[in-house]
């Protein structure tokens, strides 16, 4: 693996959101990454019921804040609208499920 | 890229199947702390054990809340104290205990293994030292954990040992009679016993480990119960593989933990201890694992054959995630850990020698059982030794945490609270084992034993 394929890996988090699908989630999330110069990568959606699961993978590469402030900033967000938002690095599942 | 599917099993493997990390534990040498002076070297301990493990807890919550996963236990062990404790002229090793116990709450771990020691062919006057000191040190301390290895597959079992754990088991419960003998669920007694094991109560640092090591304990028995759930028609070998694939996912978790905790503590990672280590909470016991494989109670003929293909496919599928396995690495069967085992035991399902025919083959022997607080220190013994000699003869580490709760009777409940949960006093034998206990000496160790 190169260095800089090394690099871009360590730094790509998992953005969850679970909850009922409401107006402006992904627009409160996306607004919070890149306040915080944070590349989203991927986005997949599915709403199940009336519960909706967004996945998103972005790159932190640049920016402002690290991982733990991310996640401390898209928790609150999360309360304010009532659906569950996280933040965990890909690592934790890419070893689950990548060999 | 990672799929949809695969990032939602992993939330809902942490968020419904309550998948976590059960403990990071800092193993850590003592040996440069040896002092004539006892107060010098106690000093030193504390000192070692603050130093080194200062970072533990902040990193590893750090690393939960990074990956997402709950990282339960942050736990230390060091160096059998006998070997530390054995330069001075002091007769009551309690001193050494206080250090310990005084540093891991400036640390913040709940529990440091470590007051233990080695008798399995016999007993320097260090290791008689610290042996007599345990009920003490157990009984006035609140994080210290204790642990004695009897016997191994190369020594035979030490019986005078095994004699002097039994007095010591109900020493220790009289101490801590006004808890129902909690002491003694901080007591294992070993056959066989693995040097790098993280988990409570019977973690020590070996005397071949580094000076400091990260070990890992993963657990999980509610994410194999829930995919176990979802063959229940399926044959056997599909079961088998069912396990596999998920211990196999459980497993590079740990492994993915452990070393990002060993790399920002700045010392090297040490093994992953793949386990089911069930706890108290609804739907993280390893008896519902049993059920679910469709007995309709833990303790009924098939357990035992249920327990040993979950044992060996939790290994299987583990030993494939990690690089280095290690530990106890199987299945535990705590009763009053578990909550599937304590209904299991209080509708007559399961019995102590049930348990002991499971100890053969899961990672570990009985564990938290209460007992009549009436038993004699010799049936203690005899319990001990027999579990003993199926790890003797098995080539493989059982061990027994056994509590004679002071005046309870068959039929009562014991209550420690939190991850020790609360346990039915079980049914012993009543039939004396007086004078086989009382002959002293040694158990010859087996034939197999002379492998070379």
């Amino acid at each position: 693996m190169s260095d800089t394929t090394k690099k871009e890996m360590k730094n790509r988090v998992i953005v969850t959101v679970l909850g009922p699908d409401k107006v402006g989630i992904i627009a409160g999330v996306a607004q919070i990454l890149a306040e915080n110069n944070i590349n989203i990568l991927d986005i997949s959606q599915t709403i199940l019921q009336e519960f909706l699961a967004m996945v998103l993978i972005a790159d932190m590469d640049a920016s402002t804040v690290d991982l733990l402030e991310l996640k401390q900033k898209l928790n609150e967000l999360g309360e304010k609208i009532g659906v569950r938002i996280d933040a965990q690095h890909e690592d934790a599942f890419s070893y689950m499920h990548r060999i | 890229m990672l799929t949809m599917q695969e990032i939602m099993e992993t939330i809902k493997m942490v968020q419904e199947e309550k998948l976590d990390i059960r403990t990071i534990t800092m193993g850590i040498s003592l040996r440069d702390c040896c002092h004539p002076a006892p107060h010098k070297a106690a000093d030193k301990i504390y000192d070692k054990i603050t130093r080194l493990a200062e970072n533990l807890v902040p990193v590893g919550e750090n690393i939960a809340r990074e990956f997402g996963i709950p990282i339960v236990n942050k736990r230390i062990s060091v160096t059998p104290i006998s070997l530390v404790g054995e330069c001075t002229e002091i007769d009551d090793y309690y001193i050494f205990a206080r250090a310990m116990d005084k540093a891991a709450r400036e640390v913040g771990v709940n529990f440091i293994g470590g007051f233990s020691t080695l008798v399995h062919k016999g007993m320097t006057r260090g290791d008689a030292k610290l042996i007599q000191s345990i009920p003490r040190a157990l009984a006035e301390t609140e994080r210290v954990c204790a642990s004695v290895n009897v016997a191994t597959t190369k020594a035979g079992i030490n019986m005078d040992a095994v004699h002097l754990m039994g007095n010591v088991i109900k020493e220790t419960a009289e101490r801590t009679r006004d808890k129902d003998g909690l002491g003694c669920a901080k007591l294992v007694t070993f056959a066989n016993v693995p040097e790098d094991n993280p988990f409570m109560a019977g973690a020590f640092h070996g005397v071949g480990e580094p000076e400091s090591v990260i070990n890992v304990g993963v657990s999980g028995p509610g994410v194999v119960n829930r995919a176990v759930s979802r063959v229940r028609e399926a044959d056997f070998g599909t079961l088998a593989e069912t396990i596999k694939k998920t211990a196999f996912k459980i497993t590079r978790m740990g492994e993915l933990v452990g070393r990002t905790a060993a790399s920002r503590l700045g010392v090297p990672f040490g093994i992953v201890d793949i386990s089911l280590a069930p706890t108290p909470a609804v739907g993280d016991s390893v008896a519902e694992i049993l059920e679910s494989m469709g007995l309709e109670r833990c303790g009924t003929h098939g357990t035992t054959a249920a327990l040993a293909l979950l044992n060996d496919a939790v290994k299987k599928g583990g030993a494939m995630a990690s690089s280095y396995v290690g530990g106890l690495s199987g299945a535990f069967i705590p009763v009053s850990e578990d909550a599937g085992m304590v209904r299991a035991v209080e509708e007559g399902a399961l019995g102590l020698d049930k348990l002991e025919a499971m100890t053969c083959v899961c990672s570990v022997g009985l564990d938290m059982i209460a007992v009549p607080g009436d038993t004699s220190a010799e049936t203690l013994a005899a319990i001990i030794a027999d579990e003993a000699a199926i790890g003797v003869i098995n080539q493989k580490t059982t061990a027994v945490r056994i509590i004679p709760a002071p005046g309870k009777k068959t039929g009562d409940r014991v209550e420690y609270g939190g991850l020790l949960g609360s346990a039915p006093v079980m049914l012993v034998h009543p039939f004396s084992s007086t004078e086989f206990v009382r002959r002293g000496g040694r158990i010859p160790a087996p034939v197999h034993s002379l492998s070379n």
